[in-house]
């Protein structure tokens, strides 16, 4: 693999990891949102690069289904979904960005330890892919864990997964049907996790998580 | 002779500097102007508004003291010493051995230190407020801008300005992601030192807002001009900087003729013309922000250095 390959494929992952920390950023479902589609976006182009790589024609299949899917398909329901719920001017963080970040990078620090120590000797594309791919998961964690609104919960359990993807062309041979079967249990996901959003909202007139632990009675 | 020659280079970069400083200035304007619709002024207008402030009347307040006065002459010397000893169009230049990333950000550090006492000096509020902020503003972008120095040196394996853009221009380099992210911190580290729009306009002169000019409030005649000098040099100082490090592009490196060095000087040009036409692009896009969510966007800014370090560190690859 000649240097210039390896380079983009690093680049196209680091920026990933740096959408990743935008999101945990933002403050604003309305640009969560938009930051997730870009993030979904880079995420295509670099299963792309990884086919074109790898010489792999079924990779193009997995980026087509990450630009149809997570960059068009699922920002553009989650938004209507905001709209309808009427809560786009919301501002919600249980940590503030400062915190976050720190958490974040600790996450990514992490990730590297562990990734490099575990996978010594493998290919060098997949071995720092690897640790990319885990800190983007771990990112999509944080951000689970960061806030309390269902649907920025949504959006990190989304990027979350586009980590996986990330891994999963990086190492080479995952087949295609379990690719287009993660990418379909993804948009049914999201359906079911649209339709508890609006049971949420009806019950309890927000869609802020915490409503939820004060009905079981846990905390205050 | 060659040492005449060299000195002769370094002499043309400062004046360069110098003289392309106002007319860098009047671009970004009038782009932001064109971008508004509007007509603008001309490109040449911070030149004729030197002239102007020059020939004006000093007016000094009753309260300011001696420093007041010596302070536009230190930190326009301090600025134009750190804006001359970065490359433009040609690396090592005679001062090049005292061309440290490090000791730029000294002395731009120790200009804005007596910029801030000058805000404080003649004891009005306002200057108080504009000190109090520039100060709070610095002390977030500096760790940032270092831990980007720092990740420049360790992947060209010297803070030496010089040797790191022959680095940068040799094929040695490949895309790096930690370069990646030292790029983006490094120009939001530009934005807030040179107080542009996200984090202080410096179009403005409402009292809530304004930073910079908050501390220049009480000068006048030619001290307010050497300091408007002084602001124009560090944009270009900062722009000069990015592009030497990530855009090294037709810099020259060997000692060579002529037409080598006008080579040189019309991709610097250019390429200020470029950062000059992107930064208008970015302010006429972008609100100003609240002074309380500055530190968010600056923790961001060391939050990249940072990582780009960490990546640095971690694997010699990235």
């Amino acid at each position: 693999m000649s240097r210039i390959d390896f380079d983009v494929a690093h680049l196209l992952a680091g920026t990933l990891v740096l959408i990743s920390f935008l999101e945990l950023y933002q403050d604003r479902l309305y640009a969560l949102l938009n930051v997730y589609a870009a993030h979904a976006f880079v995420l295509a182009a670099s299963v792309a690069w990884q086919a074109y790589v790898q010489d792999a024609p079924h990779l193009y299949v997995t980026a087509v289904i990450a630009l149809a899917f997570k960059a068009i398909v699922i920002p553009v329901t989650l938004h209507r979904i905001i709209a309808k719920l009427g809560i786009h001017r919301e501002i919600e963080k249980v940590v503030g960005v400062g915190t976050a970040m720190l958490a974040g990078i600790g996450l990514v620090a992490l990730s590297m330890v562990v990734m490099l120590r575990v996978t010594h000797g493998a290919d060098p594309l997949a071995r720092e892919d690897l640790a990319f791919a885990l800190s983007v998961v771990l990112l999509g964690l944080l951000m689970m864990v960061t806030r309390r609104n269902a649907v920025s919960q949504v959006v990190g359990f989304m990027s979350l997964e586009n980590g996986l993807v990330l891994a999963a062309t990086g190492a080479k041979g995952m087949p295609l049907v379990v690719e287009i079967s993660v990418a379909f249990s993804i948009l049914i996901a999201l359906i079911v996790i649209g339709i508890f959003l609006f049971r949420i909202r009806e019950r309890f007139d927000t869609v802020d998580v915490q409503a939820l632990e004060r009905y079981r009675g846990e905390r205050r | 002779m060659v040492l005449i020659r060299d000195l002769a280079i370094q002499g043309a970069q400062m004046l360069l500097v110098l003289a392309l400083a106002p007319l860098f200035t009047g671009f970004v304007r009038k782009v932001k102007a064109r971008l508004l619709r509007r007509q603008g002024p001309p490109l040449v207008q911070p030149y004729l508004d030197l002239v102007r402030l020059v020939r004006k009347e000093v007016v000094l307040a009753e309260s300011a003291s001696w420093l007041f006065r010596v302070i536009p002459y230190l930190v326009f010397a301090a600025t134009w010493v750190a804006a001359s000893l970065i490359p433009t169009f040609r690396t090592g230049l005679m001062f090049s051995w005292s061309a440290d990333l490090i000791a730029i950000i000294a002395l731009l550090g120790s200009a804005r230190f007596f910029l801030a006492l000058a805000g404080l000096d003649v004891g009005t509020s306002f200057g108080g407020i504009g000190s109090s902020r520039e100060v709070m503003i610095a002390s977030l972008a500096e760790p940032a801008m270092l831990m980007v120095v720092f990740t420049l040196a360790l992947i060209a394996g010297s803070t030496q300005l010089s040797t790191v853009a022959e680095f940068m221009a040799s094929p040695q380099v490949g895309l790096r992601v930690s370069l990646g992210l030292g790029l983006l911190g490094l120009i939001m580290v530009a934005i807030a030192e040179n107080g542009r729009i996200p984090i202080d306009n410096p179009a403005t002169h409402l009292e809530l807002t304004m930073v910079h000019e908050a501390m220049v409030l009480e000068y006048s005649g030619r001290h307010l001009a050497l300091i408007e000098l002084a602001t124009s040099l560090k944009l270009i100082l900062y722009v000069s900087l990015l592009a030497c490090l990530f855009a090294p592009w037709g810099i020259e490196t060997a000692d060579t003729a002529a037409p080598a060095l006008a080579v040189g000087i019309g991709a610097y040009v250019a390429k200020l013309a470029v950062g000059g036409f992107l930064l208008g692009l970015f302010e006429t896009s972008i609100a100003k922000m609240r002074v309380f969510r500055v530190p968010e966007f600056l923790g961001a800014a060391l939050m990249l250095g940072l990582l780009a370090t960490l990546l640095r560190f971690v694997s010699g690859s990235f």
